[in-house]
């Protein structure tokens, strides 16, 4: 899944095939079979952050870096991964079309150490289109763990392309590379290049062309490689389980709730030091003010607004996520997720949806924009609506805190070790519902507005890899801590400024925050909320993040006597603000079903190029999450009043 | 004989893709051209999926694919 800051921000969206360069700077393509580590070659040399992980598609546009080497500069496209120049899913035309069109002065085409057979034929391809042309051979440290030699001098010498065995991951091979990016860059192309096979639909021709490629990717195989058969197996035999028809789906749902319980047992504790941090510092803050002698109205708007509500953000918000997306980055990097894919695919068939929507879901819990973008591996533009429409159900990286926060205020309560069992079932709940409506809608979408039937599916299951458990933990909690950060102070800070004023300026007797919460209270208890909690969602439509800080806020100025000191004294402000247990569940749910943020709806609109779709992916999930609610209050109220 | 009827355990040699279109280019891009070996590993949840080993590489594919690959 797309979990980085870098791939939410818009600039990502842009796919372009002439790269502004000056005199001095060359540009060096990536291509490669899908997952054979292609972004993490580009995060090494070019230092950046781009997001990697174990499974076919992860990058659907293409990042571009620098770096320098000796004298020159080189500017570095990662293309998204392809198995052949021949087919034509969206992200694999990126490639197609940056290899025919593109200014570049080198490619470099990554190749798994551990596939090379399949991964030669997109050599083969790329090398008629040009002559500039380097194989890195990657994951070699991979190889090696597997007994598999690889006779490099002699496929060089076969293949007539200069050939470097690297491990990306740490570094191996990466100075040679450069070498020969240096070298190959400055070369003249040679041979004229034959596009238009690529383009035109002469199918006899390509599957002859494929067949030759592949009988001769298997002869190379022989000649040069050698592999070890024992080794080979390892991972089918950890297959046979993790895929196995029995086991398959109980691990996968045991490791979401492990996974949650961790997050919450961890994140106890940081939310508690930081709040005690920033809120200790809000008093000094406020000390201050008033020893300046600034007046009461700027410093409401400032401290009370801003640095309150940008603190609950960050204590809140921030150890849950720190916690839950490493985690979830570790399976992601041993090469869980197309596991996961396959686990459901059945399920995913039935509703009418792609197999691959598993993996856009997957990536909708870093973020839903991400998500939505994600879906461009789908080839289908039936499926990839759907895909796009429903992405929204799972709870992102706005929403989860709110769920994780809620559960554990309100399920927690015993006192014993069961205190952080409950919550985490309750989430695990919650995210299977999120799956579950997530399938309901695209069966009935598939059924009525987008009818037709499910297209084709491959799904490759990549080797599993030992994750880079350090690194991985280190990057992705610096990932999110910016990304928190930066979304605490670009949209919850302005927030809770417009929130306190809202709260503060008086019309008659009542602040108009109070006005606009009484105008909406019938609709919220009719769903088993508030009008607080609508104004809280509804002031959430810019970032999810600021849900409960903008509630508590308006609860707060409502004159609660409890003041917010720490985490745990979330429960008495929302009880005594008349919270019930429905009150907590139904304000989870509509987190999760209900509208997407700004943010998505716009990327939405940007992927469907429909006015019409973005106004269905906003009023769908509302509608379900108004209808959800009804029926729990309801049900509710029928049982308990 | 279809690839789809073969069972676990076998290893079978592709001898036509009968698809048409995308998933014929996407059959040919995996490398089941005319005379691969393809071992079938493993059928998923529901037999939904089978996961062959193809090229080196493990691949699953649906029953309505795998009927488009006659085999040896």
């Amino acid at each position: 899944m797309g979990l980085t800051a870098q791939s939410v921000r818009m600039e990502s969206l842009r796919d372009i095939y002439e790269i502004e360069k000056n005199e001095t700077q060359y540009v060096v393509a990536l291509a490669g079979n899908p997952n054979t580590g292609k972004s993490t070659v580009f995060n090494y040399l070019t230092g950046l952050n781009q997001h990697t992980g174990n499974w076919p598609g992860k990058t659907v546009v293409s990042a571009r870096g620098q770096f320098k080497y000796k004298k020159n500069e080189y500017i570095m496209v990662d293309l998204p991964g392809s198995y052949s120049l021949f087919t034509a899913s969206k992200d694999e035309e990126v490639t197609r079309d940056f290899l025919c069109y593109g200014n570049f002065d080198a490619v470099v085409v990554v190749a798994d150490a551990t596939c090379i057979e399949r991964n030669l034929n997109l050599v083969f391809q790329v090398s008629e289109l040009t002559s500039k042309l380097i194989l890195c051979i990657n994951l070699i440290d991979e190889a090696k763990k597997k007994n598999i030699e690889i006779d490099k001098e002699g496929l060089e010498k076969e293949l007539k392309i200069p050939i470097v065995l690297t491990s990306a991951r740490n570094g191996y091979g990466m100075n040679e590379l450069k070498n020969l990016i240096e070298k190959t860059s400055q070369k003249d192309d040679k041979e004229a290049a034959e596009k238009s096979l690529y383009f035109k639909q002469d199918e006899k021709l390509r599957e002859k062309i494929s067949e030759d490629n592949y009988n001769y990717a298997n002869e190379l195989k022989q000649k040069y490689i050698k592999e070890d058969i024992k080794k080979l197996n390892r991972d089918k035999r950890i297959d046979d389980i993790i895929t196995s028809k029995k086991f398959g789906i109980p691990i996968m749902l045991f490791l979401l709730g492990i996974i949650f319980w961790i997050t919450i047992q961890g994140a106890n504790l940081p939310s508690q030091v930081l709040s005690d941090i920033l809120f200790g510092f809000q008093y000094k803050l406020n000390d201050i003010f008033i020893g300046f002698g600034v007046n009461d109205f700027l410093r409401g708007i400032l401290i009370d607004g801003m640095y309150r509500s940008l603190a609950w953000v960050v204590s809140v918000m921030l150890p849950p996520m720190a916690i839950f997306f490493p985690l979830f980055t570790l399976f992601e990097d041993l090469g869980y997720l197309p596991r996961v894919a396959f686990n459901l695919d059945h399920m995913f068939k039935k509703a009418g949806a792609h197999g691959k929507m598993c993996l856009t879901m997957c990536m909708g819990f870093g973020c839903n924009a991400a998500g939505v973008i994600g879906c461009r591996i789908i080839d289908s533009p039936r499926e990839r609506l759907i895909a796009i429409i429903t992405n929204n159900l799972v709870p992102c990286n706005g929403r989860f805190p709110l769920i994780i926060v809620l559960s554990a205020a309100f399920f927690a309560f015993t006192g014993t070790f069961i205190d952080g069992i409950i919550p985490a079932l309750f989430i695990t709940l919650m995210v299977l519902l999120g799956v579950f409506s997530t399938l309901t809608v695209s069966y009935l979408l598939s059924k009525t507005l987008l009818k037709g039937i499910p297209s084709t599916f491959t799904l490759e299951l990549p080797p599993y890899r030992a994750p880079q458990v350090g690194r991985i933990i280190y990057t992705s909690l610096i990932d999110r801590t910016i990304f928190v950060l930066s979304r605490a102070a670009v949209v919850a800070a302005p927030a809770g400024a417009i929130i306190w004023l809202l709260a503060n300026i008086y019309v008659k007797d009542f602040s108009i925050l109070n006005h606009m919460a009484n105008f909406l209270d019938p609709l919220g208890r009719a769903i088993g909320m508030d009008g607080f909690i609508l104004i809280a969602f509804i002031a959430g439509f810019p970032a999810n993040e600021i849900v409960i800080p903008v509630l508590l806020m308006a609860y707060m100025s409502k004159g609660a006597l409890t003041d917010f000191e720490s985490i745990n004294s979330l429960r008495q402000i929302l009880i005594s603000n008349g919270w019930t247990a429905l009150t907590a569940i139904n304000m989870m749910l509509f987190s999760l079903l209900h509208w997407p943020c700004s943010t998505t709806l716009l990327t939405i609109k940007k992927e469907t190029g429909s006015l019409k779709w973005t106004l269905a992916a906003f009023i769908i999930p509302t509608g379900i999450a108004f209808l959800v609610c009804f029926v729990t209050a309801s049900v509710y109220r029928l049982i308990w009043q | 004989m279809k690839l789809v009827d073969v069972g676990v355990g076998r290893t079978v040699k592709v001898e036509q893709n009968s698809a048409h279109d995308y998933l014929k280019e996407r059959f040919l891009a995996l490398g089941l051209t005319k005379g691969a070996d393809v071992e079938v590993l493993r059928k998923g949840p529901k037999n939904n999926l089978t996961v062959y080993r193809i090229r080196g590489a493990m691949i699953a594919l649906r029953n309505e694919e795998s009927k488009f690959i006659e085999v040896l």
